[in-house]
């Protein structure tokens, strides 16, 4: 069950559209917020409040690949691979946080604290190679800085 | 020197809040346009010059004047800033370090086409922007920018943060509109055009944050100042993203129309140490490359245009020699194929042909016939779908057979790279 919290979040969210159904991304992000990721019965939730079929939730959360269909781990380290990363050798960065976990891309570790992906281009050219861990980014990364904020999050 | 004009804020301390906006004169063109007539203020925007800086370099007045004048629909404003175009990251700086002349630039707008609503399409990647967005309008509600009978006026105007989650399709203006709406993100079919027929079917304006965020300087300034920057047909400060093999990468406030040469050796610094320039993307990924004989171009819609590439966003990718093309082509193909929404079939099943024979010459195991196969799939992709996506690739990807067709026949007749022999 939802927590009284976020069903008024979700409450607060249907003032600020015409309809119902615009009301179904933000509240995806409030369940996948309780959750740790989108579940079937987090999205029954959603479509019982605001009042629409829970099909018009579940196409919408499979569309955006922001929505976690299942489990990732604590820290969600997303490595940008497009092309301007690419020049500055985001791969490198990503063999570097692979070594370092003991993950490979997808993977999470076996403590559930690390989940690896890589991304497209999250916007961030001008100081590539980046990265993204959870809501965080990481700018301008080398060896060392990688090492560095792992082991913060440790 | 050009003076920043867009960017003059960023380096301030707290350049997001409110304070520091209203002390370097933020708010004075809402109180100027307010007493203006929307349609003097729609002229005065025309008579600019100013054009979409989102990519398609449309006439932001002539936009805004085929809202319908009918006072009693309802109209929206929404702004794109779902900066995904990969190079891209100009809009982002707006966002976080002086989101108050985006809002200011919204409400003008909103002024100007009747619009008592508007929302902020914002990239799900973007959180940090989100939150400083949302900041920022909390602040002008506190001071009645935003509200009810704005500053005295009769004009009322309500705005909210939309966050995507992750698709580049709804950076198109018609699949943004139905994201806002709470459905896959599906590009529509024009006509109708949103400004008659938009969000929730409503009279809709889309205008980019950059574009929104020159509207206050143009009612402070005026027209003709606008208008005097950069070459007539296309004027005005732009911002533009470099990255790539420079030595200083960033961001770049420059008149319109300054030479790619100037941009990557004067203000970018020129190549890193031992790195020489091999090919520049000049508008985001979509946009066709372009090489070394090019560099003289200026840095302007029409001009790019005539270079068979197109500005785009502004963001300038510079690869150097030892960046293999094909590999380069691949990543780019890869992210077109991965965000093609699905809906129109020659960009779905396109692409992803495209995708797997390109990965088949990168990885040695091209054949004999591929590099014509690829060229046939962009005749059968080009032209053949709902929105602009699967063009780009077609684009981006002749810029690359035009350039270096060579290349690709190294790979797929040596079954190795050109450029890093080995791999």
């Amino acid at each position: 069950m939802l927590s009284e919290a976020a069903v008024n979040e979700i409450k607060d969210i249907r003032k600020r559209y015409a309809t119902a159904r615009s009301c179904i991304m933000p509240c995806l992000y409030v369940v996948q917020k309780e959750y740790g990721y989108i579940t079937e019965d987090g999205m029954r939730e959603i479509a019982k409040i605001l009042g629409v079929k829970p099909v018009l939730v579940f196409e919408v959360s499979t569309f955006y690949t922001m929505y976690n269909k299942k489990p990732v781990g604590r820290y969600h380290v997303q490595v940008c691979t497009n092309i301007s990363c690419s020049i500055m050798d985001g791969e490198h960065i990503v063999d570097v946080i692979s070594r370092k976990l003991g993950v490979k891309v997808k993977e999470t570790t076996p403590d559930k604290k690390f989940t690896l992906s890589t991304v497209e281009c999250l916007g961030s050219c001008g100081t590539a190679p980046m990265m993204q861990i959870n809501d965080k980014y990481y700018e301008n990364l080398n060896d060392t800085k990688v090492e560095e904020i792992l082991n913060s999050l440790r | 020197m050009f003076e920043p004009v867009i960017l003059k804020n960023i380096n301030i301390p707290d350049s997001f809040k409110l304070s520091a906006y209203i002390n370097s004169g933020g708010y004075q063109a809402l109180k100027k346009a307010l007493e203006m007539t929307p349609d003097a203020l729609i002229q005065m925007v025309k008579d600019s010059g100013l054009r979409g800086r989102g990519g398609a370099g449309f006439s932001t007045g002539l936009k805004w004047s085929f809202i319908p004048k009918d006072a009693t629909l309802q109209k929206y404003l929404c702004c794109n800033a779902d900066e995904g175009e990969p190079g891209t990251f100009k809009d982002r700086a707006i966002i976080e370090y002086d989101p108050h002349q985006l809002v200011e630039g919204m409400i003008i707008a909103s002024y100007a086409i009747g619009a008592d609503t508007s929302y902020i399409y914002i990239r799900g990647e973007f959180a940090f922007g989100a939150d400083r967005l949302e900041a920022a309008i909390k602040e002008a509600y506190q001071k009645n920018y935003l509200g009810k009978n704005i500053l005295g006026t009769k004009f009322n105007h309500d705005m909210y943060v939309h966050r995507g989650a992750g698709a580049y399709i709804c950076g198109e203006e018609t699949a943004l509109l139905e994201s806002i709406e709470g459905r896959r993100a599906l590009p529509r079919i024009k006509p109708p055009f949103p400004a008659h027929v938009g969000l929730f079917g409503k009279p809709t304006v889309i205008n980019n944050v950059e574009t929104l965020a020159c509207i206050p300087h143009i009612i402070n300034k005026g027209a003709s100042w606008f208008a005097s920057i950069g070459p007539a047909k296309s004027p005005g400060p732009k911002l533009f993203g470099i990255s790539g093999s420079v030595n200083k990468p960033g961001l770049y406030e420059l008149p319109m129309g300054t030479p790619l040469r100037e941009i990557i050796y004067t203000h970018a610094g020129g190549m890193k140490p031992g790195k020489k320039l091999k090919a520049v993307v000049p508008g985001g990924v979509s946009a066709p490359m372009l090489t070394e004989k090019d560099l003289d171009t200026p840095m302007d819609f029409d001009s790019l245009a005539a270079k068979g590439t197109m500005l785009g966003s502004g963001a300038v990718v510079v690869i150097d020699d030892s960046m293999c093309i094909v590999k380069a082509a691949l990543i780019t193909h890869e992210f077109f194929h991965h965000e093609s929404c699905g809906k129109c079939t020659p960009c779905r099943e396109g692409l992803d042909w495209i995708v797997k024979v390109m990965r088949r010459i990168e990885h040695g195991q091209g054949k004999e016939g591929d590099i014509e196969l690829l060229q046939k799939l962009c005749v059968d992709i080009f032209g053949r779908t709902f929105c602009p996506l699967g063009d780009g690739a077609v684009m981006a990807l002749r810029g690359a057979f035009n350039n270096f067709r060579e290349e690709f026949e190294y790979h797929i007749k040596n079954k190795r790279c050109m450029v890093n022999g080995n791999r």
